[in-house]
């Protein structure tokens, strides 16, 4: 067992004849994911990847012919929203988009609308999710990371290898990571994720990686206080950043007095969990505990 | 990308919302001529992009085309919290009775824009929300559906609007909801939205931020951006698609990825030191970024030392090495530099950057402690 994904993914690949698509399709097969089709409208009929993987029009057809159960976004920010509608439309239970710089109002329509479908979305901006030695959907270096008990969730991509690479020079490993992406508006949270891992027999501890912005992190400090058993160790990115000033991500902007690093951490250590004063103190954190 | 007082207006005017007359005067000439045209007293506005105008004497009535003048050079001549007032725009003077707040922005726990009004209008929306937030009515709006009718129905009640002016209320609101939805705004307000001596309804002040990642839906709006209050720098960074902002320290700073950009900052200061900025070279970098990011970093004199950190993913350690050997032979820093490289290809990375005259780091930790001191010892 892991979370989100697992040997048992069949994935469709929106925008597989990209550059970034195909490079990445390419190496999520090498790691062993079922890639078992690709999209790209006016391409339907052509294989990628050495003849490995069939392209189709659209993912309606993709999931009809090859039974994939997740899809996984590379389209450009202009066409995201749209390849998110499709892939809910089309049956698949999982939508991983990884587009960066989505307006926000077209993000806002999507989610209200996957709201009332049965279909998750991780994402967007972000680099997905890997359960290593099973699956990987995005594009999280497989190399950085060993198989393990260690859930880690992040808003963030780069500095989660970073939490996956410290965690794996020490030998320790990871049950799933997932990212959720560093956009204002988002399909899945941390309370989302912490609660999968609560449930998931493989995960004994949780690593959660949150950043400046809105107020996610304060309620998954108050979810963890009432229902995570499991010990749950923490870093937020940008106690430096000034205020009004977006760092990066759309969603990493301290306005007013909302949103900052402080008080993030404030309400995770009140909720008994362990905050890093940086990310490479973690996993001696796990092993002095 | 913030817009000005008289350029949010105008878009509200195209959805129907009633402005006051007025014009935009670049010298006090030009400010007598449309004060002549408007006839009446007018309001000579300066158009910056902070708040407080009032306050800086940046908003003055004047009863006449001559006075109009007068006003319009010294409010030229202003600088209001830093920013030079290169236009006015002056307006008819409106009879004030009632002041109004209107505003929709994205609520982002929600998940929905957030239609907000309040009778207690005309002073900073955040100091009414602080203090007496029952005075503001939030409505949330589906985004699937749009603003409906009893939506603004219940906006009116809860300001207490007179009946009688019910339906120009309708045609506000609207208007300043597909004001919001078509030019893809995180925020469009009108405060004040004022009530008239002879009972109607003006947006006498507008506000309006647009979405920069919708921007391609509007080239248009383009041409509306103030680069007064643009740093040169975090624009040249936009160009190369590097995104910098500047800060006070003295360390500088590149990094891939937003995350660990904000991570690497905050080790620098954990470790005793301070960052000289923030700089995402973004996935996928390649040598040209590199080399303009390096140039960036190294234009602000405060900049004592630099800490490059790059995990490669996407990104490729080669590449960056190559980036930096380019952008040193370019700039020539005298500085001390110090680089750590992991992930895809940082090997040869490293490799390529054996000869340079760098300090190398292994962990961020490590890196960090090494720039702190190597930027106290460039002192």
């Amino acid at each position: 067992m892991s979370i989100l994904i697992d040997s048992n993914t069949r994935l469709v690949v929106q925008g597989i004849t990209g550059r970034e698509g195909l490079f990445h399709s390419r190496q999520m097969l090498e790691y062993g994911t079922h890639v078992v089709a690709g999209t790209r409208p006016g391409k339907g009929g052509e294989w990628v990847l050495d003849g490995k993987v069939p392209v189709f029009d659209s993912v309606q057809i993709a999931v009809d012919v090859t039974g994939a159960n997740t899809s996984v976004i590379f389209v450009p920010a202009r066409f995201a929203a749209d390849a998110m509608l499709e892939a809910a439309d089309s049956g698949v239970n999982l939508i991983v988009c990884l587009t960066e710089g989505i307006p926000v109002q077209d993000m806002m329509r999507v989610r209200n609308y996957l709201d009332q479908r049965e279909v998750r979305l991780v994402g967007p901006n972000c680099p997905g999710l890997l359960t290593p030695g099973e699956s990987k959907v995005g594009i999280i270096p497989g190399n950085i990371a060993i198989p393990g008990n260690i859930g880690v969730v992040s808003r963030s991509g780069t500095l989660t290898y970073e939490v996956l690479y410290a965690l794996k020079e020490k030998n320790m490993g990871a049950s799933t990571c997932v990212g959720i992406g560093g956009d204002p508006i988002n399909g899945t949270n941390f309370i989302d994720v912490l609660a999968m891992f609560e449930d998931d027999p493989k995960t004994d501890t949780i690593v959660m990686i949150g950043e400046i912005g809105g107020t996610d992190e304060e309620k998954a400090a108050e979810y963890i206080s009432k229902h995570i058993t499991k010990p749950v160790y923490s870093f937020i990115a940008g106690a430096t950043a000034p205020p009004g000033k977006r760092m990066g991500h759309a969603g990493a902007i301290v306005e007013g007095s909302e949103g900052t690093a402080q008080e993030k951490v404030k309400a995770l250590r009140a909720a008994g969990v362990a905050v890093a004063n940086h990310p490479e103190e973690i996993p001696d954190m796990i092993l002095g505990d | 990308m913030k817009l000005h007082e008289y350029q949010s207006k105008r878009l509200f005017a195209e959805h129907g919302v009633p402005i006051p007359n007025g014009e935009i005067a670049t010298t006090p000439e030009e400010a007598r001529i449309i004060a002549e045209k408007l006839g009446g007293a007018v309001v000579v506005k300066s158009q910056v992009l902070v708040g407080g105008r009032g306050k800086a004497g940046g908003i003055k009535l004047a009863k006449n085309p001559a006075e109009a003048q007068i006003l319009a050079e010294k409010i030229l001549n202003l600088e209001i919290k830093g920013l030079p007032v290169r236009k006015v725009l002056v307006d008819e003077a409106a009879d004030i009775q009632t002041e109004i707040y209107l505003g929709i922005t994205n609520d982002r726990a929600a998940k929905k824009p957030v239609f907000m009004a309040s009778a207690a209008g005309g002073v900073d929306i955040e100091e009414v929300a602080a203090t007496t937030p029952e005075k503001i009515i939030k409505i949330h709006i589906d985004p699937l559906l749009g603003l409906q009718d009893f939506q603004v129905l219940n906006l009116a009640v809860g300001i207490e609007m007179p009946r009688d002016l019910w339906d120009q209320f309708n045609t506000v609101a609207h208007g300043l909801w597909q004001a919001y939805k078509s030019f893809d705004a995180t925020l469009a307000e009108i405060n004040p939205l004022i009530i008239t001596g002879d009972n109607r309804l003006i947006a006498v002040d507008g506000k309006m931020i647009i979405d920069d990642n919708a921007l391609f839906r509007h080239p248009d709006l383009e041409s509306h951006r103030d680069l007064d209050v643009e740093d040169a720098s975090e624009t040249e960074a936009k160009e190369h698609g590097l995104t910098y902002i500047k800060l006070e320290g003295e360390i500088g700073c590149m990094v891939n990825g937003a995350g660990l950009a904000m991570a690497t900052m905050d080790i620098i200061k954990f470790f005793g030191g301070e960052p000289a900025n923030f700089l995402d070279i973004g996935g996928g970098a390649d040598e040209q970024k590199v080399a303009a990011a390096l140039r960036i970093i190294l234009k602000d004199p405060n900049v004592k030392a630099v800490l490059i950190n790059i995990f490669g993913g996407i990104t490729r350690g080669d590449l960056v090495a190559k980036g930096i050997l380019a952008a040193l032979e370019e700039v020539k820093p005298t500085i001390p530099m110090v680089v750590r490289l992991v992930g895809t290809n940082a090997e040869e990375g490293r490799e390529l950057l054996a000869n340079a005259d760098m300090i190398t780091a292994e962990t961020l930790a490590d890196a960090a402690q090494k720039a702190v001191a190597a930027a106290r010892g460039g002192n």
